[in-house]
């Protein structure tokens, strides 16, 4: 099954709350899924600066000194703050891909990277996982999250959604890909890196790959359309928005509600109920094969822009 | 009228005072509010009832019902109405999909629009929905009737049985061995029927009738790309 939500405020006065109201709307999707649970939340960003939140079974030795090797290896200042067994690094822009391989030479695992974006993730119920990294104190402009009922591979940290798919991309998944298989082999040649043996995190691949090769971000989901054999109904965020897209048959659920103040969505109505002015929102069930997309942007850029 | 906070009292103990009532019960009239998207809200009631559920539905809502009417007051989950015998459901918002999914009899109306697999494998249920529906509706439909007052998607009545479809708008594609079929005195005369009892006005003139060519019934080699 899977349960999967977005939050996309428009209300600014809202901010504050995003992290807590999206945290109850995940946690009433637990018996969806009760294998591992994951949030990514685009909260500030710093001009000049970017992110990356990275993740040790063995935070307290990990952790101990990170910041200090980082900013060793990179040449410039690395500020890190620990929540759990996540650290959120704050680097100077341009400096994520020296930062990547020290990072991958000390055995760390690597959950998101961009100026706004940071992914929380871990094996266990939402509610833990939420409050394990204060998920509810968090504020941000939009963020997704997932429950996952585990069936195409491990439940470990890395097989937990949301899976990261570029700088300030990310994509939850509630379905199962069925030619994952020759799809990895395939996005491997094309230098592609893909970490497990788990269905989404190609599909995140590919969409990765779509945009490396100058297509949009609606234009990749377009074409996953046609590329991607399988059941999904993808959640996909990105720097200034959130993107749905469903597979043609439409067999995973799908609920989306819009008002002045926010447009939600959830594998279920259930995950709704709470949201302000829910009772005089525009509800609805996004059509299959079709690709919906908000943004912040008025203007958006090339890769963020919808189809 | 009685009236249960679901929020208050569970799904477990609402639904078996629902199920206690008997076909003589003088506590016919039963509201349910907070219903929070639940599921299998009021299903495998089996007695002369109306329940009005005052909110929006999960999952199931009224699966397996007889005998009762059930008014949904909001939009209704997925798998709404599966198997009903016979009674009447009234969805006020929008159904998701597999409406009425293998529906043995009764009556389904839905106000606004329905989605994918809409009456799937029905059984002798009758469906009428004031909106359009999704794709794959009505597959392997064996009897009763779909009435749609606005547009159908793709694949309408695939591998149909002798199920009837009334559509007013348009048709995205109709379903393997489901075809256009003409429009007589009876089939006007049972539409204004349906419409009438769903309570919904449109003049059946405006409908075209679809069913089954009858061409998959039986095995036959030439037809193997259809199956």
């Amino acid at each position: 099954m899977c349960g999967i939500v977005g939050l996309f405020l428009k209300d600014k006065s809202l901010e504050p709350r995003l992290g807590e109201m999206l945290t109850a709307m995940l946690i009433t999707m637990t018996d969806r899924g009760p294998d591992s649970a994951g949030i990514a939340i685009y909260g500030s960003k710093t001009d000049g600066r970017t992110k990356m939140t990275v993740q040790s079974d063995d935070p307290e030795t990990a952790f101990a000194t990170l910041d200090k090797t980082l900013s060793d290896a990179i040449g410039s200042t690395v500020r890190m703050s620990v929540k759990g067994t996540h650290a959120i690094l704050d680097l100077p822009a341009g400096s994520t891909a020296k930062a990547r391989a020290a990072i991958v030479e000390l055995g760390l695992r690597i959950m998101s990277r961009g100026d706004s974006l940071e992914i929380y993730k871990e094996v266990g119920l939402p509610k833990d996982v939420a409050a394990q990294f204060d998920i509810a104190q968090m504020s941000g402009s939009h963020g997704i999250g997932h429950t996952r009922m585990a069936t195409e591979s491990a439940v470990t940290t890395m097989g937990a959604h949301p899976f990261n798919t570029g700088d300030d991309q990310c994509l939850v998944h509630n379905g199962s890909l069925s030619n994952h298989n020759s799809l990895r082999r395939k996005l491997r040649r094309e230098g592609i890196h893909i970490e497990t043996e788990n269905d989404t995190e190609v599909g995140a691949a590919y969409l990765t790959w779509q945009m490396q090769n100058g297509a949009t971000l609606g234009e990749a989901l377009t074409s996953s359309l046609d590329d991607l054999d399988g059941f999904f109904t993808f959640v996909v965020g990105t720097k200034d928005g959130f993107g749905v897209v469903r597979d043609p048959i439409a067999c995973k659920p799908a609920v989306m509600a819009e008002t002045d103040q926010y447009v939600a969505f959830g594998s279920e109505y259930r995950a709704l109920v709470d949201l302000p002015g829910i009772e005089n929102a525009r509800v609805w069930e996004p059509e299959p094969a079709t690709v919906y997309f908000w943004s912040h942007n008025d203007t958006p850029s090339v890769t963020e822009k919808a189809a | 009228m009685q009236t249960i906070d679901l929020t208050e009292q569970g799904l477990r103990e609402t639904n078996k005072q629902l199920h206690a009532q008997s076909a003589d019960t003088n506590q016919t009239a039963w509201e349910i509010v907070n219903p929070r998207g639940a599921h299998a809200i009021a299903c495998g009631l089996d007695a002369p009832i109306e329940v009005t559920v005052k909110g929006s539905t999960g999952y199931y809502c009224a699966g397996m019902n007889q005998q009762a009417t059930v008014n949904i007051h909001g939009s209704a989950g997925p798998g709404t109405g599966e198997n009903i015998m016979s009674g009447k459901i009234v969805i006020e918002g929008d159904a998701s999909q597999y409406l009425g999914a293998t529906g043995h009899g009764g009556l389904i109306v839905v106000k606004g629009n329905a989605s994918s697999r809409c009456g799937i494998s029905m059984k002798g249920v009758n469906i009428v929905v004031q909106g359009n529906i999704g794709h794959m509706s009505a597959f392997m439909g064996q009897s009763g009737n779909l009435v749609v007052c606005g547009d159908a998607g793709d694949a309408l009545g695939d591998s149909c049985y002798e199920a009837r479809f009334f559509v007013r708008g348009t048709v995205k594609s109709l379903g393997a061995d489901c075809e256009k079929k003409e429009m007589r005195e009876e089939h006007l005369t049972l539409l204004q029927g349906l419409l009438d009892e769903a309570g919904i006005v449109a003049d059946p003139s405006e409908f075209t009738r679809y069913g089954s060519a009858r061409n998959l019934y039986n095995f036959d080699v030439d037809n193997a790309g259809a199956y």
